[in-house]
């Protein structure tokens, strides 16, 4: 419980688009300076909070997930409920910012 | 929390880092906020660092930036990720609020806040951002492979990043206000040098077009005023930075552009007991090395303050 959850274009669809509970994913990339800023804010997050889930796609290794949905700047936060995209946060932000436009989804 | 401390350190990068290692190692027991996603500071959006004595071969800004962060904390440094959102600092006890809503206090503080990005100040780039409008060529190069794109700028991290995202891109067009740039001379030469690289001299961003991503610039001839259209998907934004001075300009002297004002020959500030050291009070070298050398200077000053005044 508690913990991120890595997908893949592979199973994006039943990670994310299928899954009941809302999923924030979490577009990232080794290079990235900020994503790495943010990532332990999103273990925290995902630690805190059973009703969500916290997805995390590398852009590197799945440019099909990553282009559908038109990502040009990482790291950004899609929020999926339902298998829509409900949200979107771009850039990296501080704890209570992030957790503000979450509570919503949390 | 316990007590009053010796010092607290606001902010990180080579600066506060640095100041926490010169501190801890006086027995200082310094607190330091790392700020919540600005830990680590400007080198956490680079790539290779080549001019940081010591590291012959470069070395990658974030990996720079990790070691100074395990050697403060090896003497003994409490590293903190959290933002500090209020100060008090006019009083013999500091009072800093963190972003949890925590009070702490200390006999002297070490302001490090670093700066930030500076923005065109267009309606459309706040609009369009994380849609073709970027500050982070490390981080969204990757997404414009076989597009032509623009940088505005024409200081080193403009050269730097316009450079470095010749790697993906088809072309990349420097915008930049005068006919001449400003970067270092090795960054000009490979600037210069490098077949994608194209140059809009004389040019201003007067807008970016696009609905839902960016699709081209409107640029403004800065000496005939004429408009011509730069068909571009991306546009990276380097033209400068502006200090994060918000936290303490009501209460510290600060100049006309909000960097913070230190004493000339040490980095003591306006106010008893608060330093100031880094890209926070720096106009004109704003290096790592520079940064790092007076955050060491903060916290001797700082010791030295502490020791007088026991």
């Amino acid at each position: 419980m508690g913990a991120t959850k890595t997908v893949t274009d592979a199973s994006f669809a039943d990670d994310v688009l299928l899954s009941a509970k809302p999923v924030v994913v979490d577009f990232w990339a080794e290079w990235c300076g900020p994503c790495k800023m943010v990532a332990p804010i999103l273990e925290e997050i995902a630690a805190a909070n059973d009703g969500i889930v916290i997805a995390k796609l590398n852009v590197d290794e799945n440019p099909q997930t990553s282009a559908s949905y038109g990502i040009t700047s990482i790291p950004t936060l899609n929020v999926f409920q339902g298998g829509k995209v409900v949200k979107t946060i771009v850039g990296a932000k501080p704890k209570a910012a992030l957790l503000a436009e979450l509570a919503p989804y949390l | 929390m316990s007590g009053i401390r010796d010092v607290i350190i606001i902010g990180s990068g080579p600066a506060g880092y640095t100041a926490a290692v010169y501190a801890a190692r006086a027995q200082l027991s310094p607190l330091l906020f790392e700020g919540s996603v600005t830990a680590g500071g400007a080198l956490m959006n680079t790539t290779e660092v080549e001019n940081f004595p010591g590291f012959t071969d470069g070395i990658m800004g974030p990996a720079l930036m990790e070691q100074m962060r395990a050697q403060a904390e090896r003497f003994g440094a409490e590293l903190v990720t959290d933002d500090i959102v209020s100060v008090d600092l006019t009083s013999d006890t500091k009072v800093v609020t963190d972003g949890s809503g925590n009070s702490h206090e200390a006999r002297a503080v070490i302001l490090a806040m670093g700066s930030g990005y500076r923005e065109l100040g267009l309606a459309s780039e706040k609009r369009l951002s994380g849609h073709g409008v970027s500050w982070c060529a490390t981080c969204d190069g990757f997404f414009f492979r076989d597009q032509d794109i623009a940088v505005v700028g024409g200081g080193d991290s403009a050269l730097e990043e316009a450079t470095f995202l010749t790697r993906f891109a088809r072309t990349v067009t420097l915008v930049h206000r005068r006919d001449a740039l400003r970067g270092s001379k090795i960054m000009q030469e490979r600037a210069l040098a490098n077949e994608k690289m194209r140059f809009a001299w004389n040019s201003a961003v007067e807008e970016i077009q696009g609905d839902a991503k960016v699709s081209g610039l409107v640029l403004r001839d800065t000496i005939t005023g004429e408009l011509r259209d730069l068909p571009v998907t991306g546009l990276f934004i380097a033209i400068g930075h502006d200090p994060r001075s918000e936290l303490v300009r009501e209460q510290v002297s600060v100049d006309g552009e909000g960097y913070v004002l230190v004493e000339e020959g040490s980095t003591r500030t306006s106010l008893t007991g608060v330093f100031a050291c880094g890209d926070l009070v720096d106009h004109t070298y704003r290096q790592a090395i520079t940064a790092a050398g007076s955050g060491c200077a903060a916290a001797l000053d700082a010791e030295r303050f502490l020791a007088a005044s026991e």
